[in-house]
């Protein structure tokens, strides 16, 4: 007789150790990280907050032959006001964004998004860069930047080139970066008509959304949606525009049974998932309800009454 | 520079540290096996409970989701520093107001009080529970820990 004997389930995480050995650098400049990326190719996964990649590899989800610490490279954390642009370079924290009142006033959303971000202590050690680079469809930031048409800058040895953020998400864990690229800095050209809004569920308080929503939008003073951009997040493979629902709810008043409707058309562009954090069924529901009080509060921003 | 063992030199609670660590080497587990600071609990190894929380130049950080090699020539602070010249108020207020059971969270919480009350010295109660949401309590149910942060927050504004 043969007894089959269950396999140890080896997958089973013990995340006390990172249980593998790694090539590790520490670039003091872009040129020298760049080289490095170039030499190693896809074997080399940069470091910044590792608030992502450490807790991927203590799990084994991947095992990087070469790690590439960029958090010593001076000069790539600032936000910079230019005129028409802000500029947020690749060390930048969530915590720097969520104190910068340069993002508070110009990008509220990405305010928004940064304040319900994981914990105070996952804020100081994650980066915004890091945030889009895992290019999970539950990235909080993405939505906001999204609805901003944010650019990327990716730079390699092979020269510097700059990225829609709508062509950088491929995919779960997919961007459009290259092996021997760096995002080195993320673009942000700045709205002064209308205002911006971030709205999320989660399970509980620290935990990557169920669904979220962000809008811009510009609204009338009567409550009349004149123009708006709209990206919904954890409901679909990546973070995604809504263009389709954008047309429909131009011209529709706030509150109205009209923008209901229009919402509720968001079905024919998202395609969610069941997993641990919810059904398919939910994720469906919730984010129109995300898109309306999203809507809501930008309409009270435009009119002054919330922050 | 391709490196496999690291010469590291920081400093833990004010003393100068010098060790060749390995680049997978974990601060979590620098700190406490090797330097026996075993204040840092390791509660859940993925960022998510606070536990291993630490502060690295004044900034809490999870030593869990830190390579040691990362902390070269930073300046570290854990509970062990923080009450080398006895119980500070905030672990006093602990004790007064219940604040801990089995005491497995406790350094973590501690960590991150001090550092909100050097931020925001007149703390409210959202302050507390926003600088307080990334770490985990089993036991207390959280109320006591709150009670007992505002209580050292008062303490210190009125001394
Ligand atoms: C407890 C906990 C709570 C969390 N809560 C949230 C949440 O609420 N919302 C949310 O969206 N996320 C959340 N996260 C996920 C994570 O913290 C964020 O995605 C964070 O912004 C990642 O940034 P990082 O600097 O830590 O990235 P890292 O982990 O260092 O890197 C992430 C990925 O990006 C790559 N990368 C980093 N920088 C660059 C660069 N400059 N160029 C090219 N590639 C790069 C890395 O190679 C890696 O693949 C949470 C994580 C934890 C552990
Ligand atoms: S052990 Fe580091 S956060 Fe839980
Ligand atoms: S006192 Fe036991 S976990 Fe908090």
């Amino acid at each position: 007789m043969v007894i089959e004997i269950p396999l140890v389930n080896i997958t089973a995480r013990n995340t006390h150790i990172i249980p593998f050995e790694f090539e590790y650098y520490e670039p003091r400049s872009l040129e020298e990280a760049l080289e490095l990326l170039a030499k190693f190719k896809g074997e080399a996964k940069i470091l910044a907050g590792g608030t992502d990649l450490l807790v991927k590899m203590k799990t084994r989800i991947i095992e990087p032959k070469v790690i590439v610490n960029i958090k010593r490279i001076q000069g790539l954390r600032y936000i910079i006001e230019e005129n028409e642009h802000i500029r947020i370079g690749a060390l930048t924290t969530l915590r720097d964004i969520e104190k910068s009142t340069i993002v508070e006033k110009n990008l509220p959303a990405l305010h928004d998004a940064v304040k319900v971000m994981g914990s105070i202590q996952i804020r100081n050690m994650a980066t915004l860069v890091g945030n889009l680079c895992n290019a999970s469809p539950a990235a909080d930031t993405a939505p906001p930047l999204l609805v901003y048409n944010a650019r990327v800058v990716a730079m390699s040895t092979r020269g510097k080139r700059f990225i829609p953020l709508e062509e950088f998400f491929k995919g779960p864990g997919i961007t459009a970066l290259e092996p021997d690229e760096m995002l080195v800095e993320v673009i942000v050209k700045k709205n002064n008509k209308g205002s911006s809004a971030f709205e999320k569920v989660s399970r509980v308080v620290v935990d990557l959304a169920i669904a979220s929503a962000a809008v811009y939008a510009e609204i009338s003073s009567d409550g009349v949606i004149e123009d708006s951009r709209v990206a919904v997040g954890s409901v679909a493979p990546k973070p995604i525009r809504t263009r389709i629902l954008e047309e429909r709810i131009k011209g529709l008043r706030l509150g109205s049974e009209e923008l209901k409707k229009a919402i509720y058309e968001i079905d024919r562009e998202i395609s969610p998932i069941t997993d641990v954090r919810s059904t398919a069924e939910y994720r469906r529901h919730i984010v129109k309800v995300l898109v309306w009080n999203a809507i809501e509060r930008v309409y009270r921003r435009i009119r002054g009454e919330c922050v | 520079m391709c490196i496999n063992m690291v010469k590291v030199a920081f400093k833990v609670n004010g003393e100068h540290i010098e060790l060749d660590v390995s680049p997978r080497e974990l601060l979590i587990n620098t700190l406490r096996s090797k330097l026996g600071l075993t204040s840092v609990k390791y509660g859940c190894g993925i960022g998510e409970c606070g536990a291993c929380t630490v502060l690295v130049n004044g900034e809490p950080v999870l030593a869990c989701l830190t390579l040691t090699v990362d902390v070269n020539s930073k300046d570290i602070i854990t509970l062990e520093g923080l009450s080398k010249n006895g119980l500070t108020d905030i672990q006093r207020a602990f004790i007064e107001e219940g604040a801990i059971q089995c005491g497995y969270c406790t350094p973590g919480f501690i960590i991150m009080a001090e550092y909100m009350l050097r931020e925001v010295p007149n703390p409210t109660i959202s302050d507390v529970k926003e600088y307080l949401k990334g770490n985990l309590c089993r036991c207390t149910g959280y109320i006591n820990i709150f009670r007992a942060v505002l209580k050292a927050a008062k303490s210190r504004v009125s001394r």
